[in-house]
């Protein structure tokens, strides 16, 4: 398989109190038209990633409200939701699009805004993502899922609290070099582990922030993508899995099965296997999501991720930088926005336009997962 | 925000006296309940299980940032605790310390109020778990 991403837009990620829902998908959009140097007359359709318009905006019925502030109705808008890996949802949809010969050049983006309700209740909108007459009903918090695999990993792969907290230092050190990130200080390990505990034993520092912003792509074929650039980056692999809602059916706690199985399917679609990916960004809501993650993609061993963080290869200059846009930590989290906000990071990796960040990659990969667990989204990318 | 009571009241079953299903295909217990068992699919039988309510911690959170309606109760311990009938379940633990607390410990289900809806709305009750001293 072959689509090309012919244009990147993201908004400034943070809290973005002057500006609006529809303002940040348009300004996104926007900027990926630009650089895709397309008119809005050649977008064909819109697909966009967001959990929760209904609670953070009282705004359902979001696919119609950005077609119509992008002035591109009448074409058909879509938005797409899986909790935290709507994004990465959405982006598969118009991927699929294109493949399927439904249409050429599609617009793939995301958006949320969180910060529009007061700080419980975007926890509470948060907690929607597990199951909520079997988990959140009985006072578990998504930090709280989180906590309990963390801890898991902790007893059966004697992974150290210290470990989760370099992840967090490394991607905030990477988010400095990113002008769109939401944070641009650093921290070190003592910060992370005296800061206040949320669900032991995550502390604040753990956990990804309260994020508004958006991101978007715009997709075209292999044919159409030559009439507008000459080195487009190339979507090659794409997969999807479902996993238990509720965390405790899983068979292994400190195992995310959705996401092994996800990147099993992108891996056999690309032709590719872990060992060729040079940059990739993976969700690390949690600092224990991003060690789970680079076990089930395969780049480490399953339970040597603490340890392998520890040792350095995650970093920018490692064997396989993960994060270097800061990842969900530093460069922030709107949830319906960031599976699209990864590709855009690694469009950019692979085009050699990530600055301060840069690494030497002409293969990257982006991981995105929606609630502990219950879906992940995998896509593999190649330079053109 | 409120719910319509139905919504709770569907569900005072298995939350009062821990009912699940078992399926007579494969004989796999699961709580919740299901409507179909997932590994028989269109071969489930099902029928009501009446769980034993006594099991093993396999992991814990001590929560400090609570949801709404559990207001007073923090810290709080949430485990997964996977029961001797089978299946795993989410539980407050109660009735001790939380430096008590850890993975193996055997627990038993007592009833409990689990949260309130606002000064007028419901107060639900419902399963927690306690160490078996």
């Amino acid at each position: 398989m072959k689509v090309a991403i012919i244009g990147v837009g993201l908004t400034k990620f943070g809290e973005l109190w002057e500006s609006s829902f529809s303002q940040l998908f348009v300004e996104a959009g926007i900027s990926a038209i630009k650089d895709a140097n397309i008119d809005g007359k050649d977008v064909e359709a819109i697909f966009v990633g967001n959990m929760s318009g209904g609670r953070f905006i009282d705004q359902e019925h979001i696919s119609s409200l950005i077609a119509d502030h992008a002035g591109l109705n009448p074409i058909p808008s879509t938005r797409i939701e899986a909790a935290c890996a709507s994004g990465g949802l959405a982006l598969r949809q118009g991927v699929m699009s294109i493949l399927s010969g439904f249409h050429d050049i599609v617009v793939a983006g995301g958006a949320e805004k969180m910060t529009d309700v007061l700080i419980g209740q975007s926890t509470q909108t948060l907690a929607t993502a597990a199951d909520s007459e079997w988990e959140t009903f009985l006072g578990m918090t998504f930090p709280g899922l989180y906590a309990m695999m963390a801890r898991k990993h902790m007893e059966e792969f004697g992974t150290a609290r210290e470990q989760l907290a370099m992840v967090s230092v490394k991607n905030h050190a990477n988010a400095k070099h990113n002008p769109y990130a939401q944070f641009h200080f650093d921290i070190t390990v003592e910060d992370v582990l005296n800061s206040p505990m949320v669900a032991d034993p995550l502390r604040l520092l753990d956990c990804s922030p309260i994020t508004d912003g958006s991101a978007c792509v715009i997709l075209a074929s292999e044919k159409r993508a030559k009439e507008f650039t000459d080195s487009p980056v190339y979507i090659t692999g794409s997969g999807q899995a479902s996993g238990t809602i509720a965390l405790h059916s899983r068979k292994s706690i400190p195992v995310v099965d959705a996401t092994v199985n996800a990147a099993k399917e992108a891996y056999k679609r690309a032709n590719m296997e872990p060992k060729n990916i040079e940059v990739a960004e993976v969700h690390d809501a949690f600092t224990i999501g991003e060690i789970l993650a680079i076990e089930g993609l395969g780049f480490v061993d399953i339970g040597k991720g603490g340890k392998a963080t520890e040792e350095g290869i995650t970093q920018i200059g490692g064997k396989i930088p993960v994060n270097t846009s800061g990842g969900l930590k530093a460069k922030g989290h709107p949830v319906g926005a960031t599976g699209v906000a990864q590709a855009v990071e690694i469009v950019l990796q692979l085009r050699g336009q990530a600055n301060g960040r840069q690494t030497d990659a002409d293969m990257g990969l982006s991981h995105n997962v929606g609630g502990s667990g219950g879906t992940a989204v995998v896509h593999i990318y190649e330079k053109g | 925000m409120s719910s319509n009571i139905p919504r709770f009241w569907r569900n005072l079953k298995s939350r009062y006296n821990l009912i699940g299903t078992k399926c007579l295909n494969c004989e796999e217990v699961h709580f919740p309940p299901r409507y179909f068992c997932p590994k028989c699919r269109r071969l489930s039988r099902l029928e009501e299980f009446k769980l034993e309510g006594r099991g093993e911690i396999v992991t814990y959170t001590v929560i400090h940032t609570h949801m709404q309606g559990f207001e007073g109760q923090i810290p709080y311990v949430l485990a997964i605790v996977e029961l001797s009938d089978g299946p795993r379940l989410t539980t407050q633990i109660v009735d001790c310390e939380i430096g008590e607390v850890k993975a193996g410990m055997k627990v038993k289900s007592v009833f409990r109020k689990i949260q309130e809806d606002g000064e007028a709305g419901l107060i639900h009750y419902g399963y927690k778990f306690k160490p078996i001293k």
